[in-house]
């Protein structure tokens, strides 16, 4: 299969099979200062879309026994603003709003009521460590019934006392781990901890399990979606 | 023996009418996977340096000294978020370069050109006595020797492995089974670490020997045709 070609030949050849390379160059594209956030921003959707392709709603979070649980006194306390927003808990109420069919402000024996679940979870932070924690409350999905959710809306989006606010999509809202939790370690909820209600999503990140919950609103429609979200953060980030 | 069919032509100096041959060595699907990739691992390791400086130590959120300070002008994204938002793009690229490379070089046969087999065992030694100990060139008639072989074959499976832990760390309860295999969360963050510097140490290495063997063999990535191969032999 020898053949002989000459030396110029030789050169446009090499020249052109050069040139298929263009593609290498067309990831230049990032490093340019006008296009690299709306392709980043880009690749994250595309990140946060194959993320929830790949939650299973039947699929559990591992749980684990009494003697692995992180002591309640190490159990981080990530707040963004202020670690206590002097929530007053006799005046406090959960303000439902939105695609229900019974919107208004449910107290928290109304939610005590429902079914408690209780369970040994991993607690991921975004920065990387994680620990394991008990948690205790109503499953999200229970409340949802008990409000009438429209559960074909997009999303559940909470407000909290210390000003901040996040969003859970449908799928996870209605996974059977996901609790509006009002107890820590068999304890009600400490201050610091989110009372007196917060979300615990054993399969999201941290920073999507809000504390101090004062509004919950089913939805499709959104003005903001996350605080951190709306910085830059992913939007589904599932375990 | 080589394995594979190796395309030679004869090229003929326009002026000198001097005779010199050259090989098609790379297939154009394993240039482009090789550039597309070598982007995408420089931005996966300097945005997983970043991720990593949001807490530079591994396991539980104990009050423990850092592992290691990594400087922040050599990590990429700024903060964390902007580190996730490369490494969340970037992976895509990275797994794609991978699927096509390896779906490329299975389908078309060219793996026999990096794999590493049993029958490349008896000439590993006489090529570290070479380049470790100035022993003798050994002759070869591929275009890898099998540590070259040795070397290749080993990144592949480390770029199969990053990958794979990498998914451990990023959803370690949809691919549960991934992290049980690894040791659980713990380790699965280490070990992709630990695989990232492995590919690094490769990464080292493979750029003193591109030094080392000269423009020809450089330009032979770019273009496909390695002028004057020192393996052909007529």
């Amino acid at each position: 299969m020898e053949s002989r070609i000459k030396s110029r030949q030789f050169k446009k050849i090499n020249r052109r099979e050069l040139l298929k390379l263009a593609p290498v160059v067309a990831l230049g594209a990032f490093a340019v200062p006008k296009l690299q956030e709306g392709l980043l921003k880009k690749g994250l959707g595309f990140s946060d879309w194959a993320s929830a392709k790949l939650f299973r709603t039947g699929h559990l979070a591992t749980t684990f026994s009494d003697s692995e649980l992180t002591p309640f006194d190490r159990f981080p306390i990530n707040g963004y603003d202020v670690e206590d927003p002097e929530v007053d808990f006799d005046r406090w109420s959960l303000t439902v709003t939105g695609s229900v069919q019974r919107p208004g402000d449910y107290k928290l024996p109304q939610i005590q009521a429902l079914q408690k679940y209780t369970h040994n979870t991993r607690h991921v932070c975004v920065e990387g460590w994680d620990v394991i924690g008990r948690f205790g409350g109503a499953r999200l999905s229970d409340f949802l019934n008990m409000i009438g959710a429209d559960t074909n809306a997009r999303f559940v989006y909470v407000e909290c006392a210390d000003d901040y606010y996040e969003t859970i999509d449908m799928a996870t809202a209605l996974h059977p781990q996901t609790l509006l939790c009002y107890e820590m370690y068999d304890q009600s909820l400490t201050r610091k901890h989110g009372a007196p209600l917060r979300l615990n999503i054993p399969t999201k990140v941290g920073y999507k399990q809000a504390k101090y919950l004062t509004d919950l609103k089913v939805t499709n429609m959104l003005e903001r979606f996350g605080y951190w979200e709306d910085q830059g953060y992913s939007r589904f980030y599932g375990l | 023996m080589a394995t594979h069919a190796i395309d030679v032509i004869e090229i003929e100096d326009v002026k000198t009418g001097e005779i010199t041959e050259a090989v098609y060595e790379h297939p154009y699907l394993v240039r482009l996977c090789h550039w597309v990739n070598a982007v995408a691992l420089f931005v996966m390791v300097g945005s997983g340096l970043q991720i990593f400086r949001a807490f530079p130590s591994f396991g539980a959120k104990i009050p423990q000294k850092d592992l290691l300070n990594w400087p922040k002008s050599f990590a990429i994204g700024g903060w964390l978020g902007g580190a996730l938002q490369w490494h969340l793009t970037f992976m895509w690229i990275y797994i794609a370069t991978g699927v096509v490379y390896l779906g490329y070089q299975l389908f078309s046969g060219n793996y026999r050109q990096v794999l590493f087999t049993h029958r490349d065992i008896p000439g590993v030694w006489p090529m570290v006595r070479h380049y470790f100990f100035f022993g003798p060139k050994p002759m070869v008639k591929e275009a890898y020797n099998p540590l070259q072989k040795h070397a290749y074959t080993t990144v592949i499976v480390l770029g199969i492995l990053s990958v794979l832990t990498g998914l451990a760390v990023w959803k370690p309860i949809q691919f549960s089974w991934l992290a049980w295999m690894m040791g659980g969360f713990h380790w699965a963050r280490l070990w992709h670490f630990i695989i990232m510097w492995a590919i690094l140490g490769f990464v080292f290495g493979h750029l003193v020997m591109v030094v080392l063997h000269g423009w020809n063999n450089f330009v032979s990535m770019l273009t496909g045709w390695k002028k004057d191969p020192d393996y052909v032999s007529r």
